[in-house]
């Protein structure tokens, strides 16, 4: 029953990631690829990681694609280009060959959902068991975000920070 | 060889991340418009961070989200939440650099009047 659940899933992620790419029209292909995301962000509520899941449906789906939105309203909302030159031809053999790579390392990986994995059991049991007495937060990913790990999230803002300055210089007009 | 096939159907998550790692990555190197290429990189991104939270994953454990604060905890009936907060930080940093992309596009089409990059290295030149 939930692999069934699960394949139907990753069909129709890999549809909406598909439609994103294939479509010409450059309004279309965005939201699509809104629509990747939402999909994207059921397919983690669905692997238990729900705070994940919702900020990919904020800041995914949502932010991602008004920015998105908002650069084709001020420019071309169409990809003018009708025939493309052949595709260069390290990428035809380059692409490939790191899949078939990378297909290759899967046996090396545990299995889908074992709780006997490599990072299920070196650190991540005493997060669970240590930190409702540490921080008095019954949600754990809350707790290492905003306590074990607030300095990182504190930087963190200070990225985003340097972001909306970027763009708001990028895109000052120059008032002569 | 049916060993490497059967290894990669038991796991579909790591299927359907190398899927859309590698054609994001295409469309990035291949195609001309510069939307779509950003387009591309956020398949990339997104594939990445997906692969992160499916290692989380422990059969028949629930969300990380304490269900009791009396009882004794056991780590084994709760996802790893360490991955989730490190994708947490990855998605937010990661629509911020979008961000900053679409803008330099759209400062590009203000000044060159394209996205087509082909174009905009002939007017450069």
């Amino acid at each position: 029953m939930s692999l069934v659940y699960e394949i139907s899933l990753l069909l129709l992620l890999l549809m909406t990631a598909a439609g994103a790419i294939l479509v010409k029209d450059l309004m279309s292909a965005i939201l699509l690829l809104g629509c990747y995301s939402f999909f994207l962000s059921v397919v983690w509520a669905w692997l238990g990681a729900v705070d994940v899941a919702f900020v990919e449906a904020v800041v995914g789906a949502g932010l991602a694609t008004v920015l998105f939105l908002l650069t084709l309203f001020g420019t071309q909302p169409k990809d003018g280009r009708l025939r493309r030159p052949p595709p260069p031809i390290a990428a035809v053999i380059a692409l490939p060959l790191l899949g078939v790579l990378l297909l290759y390392a899967a046996k090396d990986l545990p299995a889908f959902g074992d709780p006997a994995s490599p990072p299920s059991v070196r650190i991540s049991p005493s997060y669970l068991e240590q930190s409702y007495k540490d921080t008095r937060t019954p949600n754990v990913v809350t707790s290492v975000l905003m306590d074990y790990r607030s300095l990182d999230t504190m930087v963190e803002t200070v990225v985003i920070f340097t972001a909306g300055i970027a763009c708001a210089f990028i895109l000052r007009r120059k008032t002569s | 060889m049916v060993d490497a096939l059967a290894a990669v159907f038991e796991r579909p998550n790591f299927l359907t991340f190398v899927i859309i790692f590698l054609w994001g990555f295409y469309i990035m190197v291949t195609r001309y418009n510069l939307v779509k290429k950003l387009v591309g990189m956020y398949l990339v991104q997104t594939s990445v961070i997906f692969f992160l939270v499916s290692i989380s994953a422990k059969k028949g454990a629930t969300v990380p989200i304490l269900l009791s604060t009396t009882d004794p905890v056991k780590a084994i009936d709760y996802v790893n939440p360490l991955p989730h907060v490190m994708t947490l930080t990855a998605i937010v940093v990661g629509v911020a650099t979008l961000g900053v992309a679409l803008a330099l596009c759209s400062a590009i089409y203000r000044t060159y009047g394209s996205l087509d990059e082909e174009e905009i290295l002939k007017k450069l030149e």
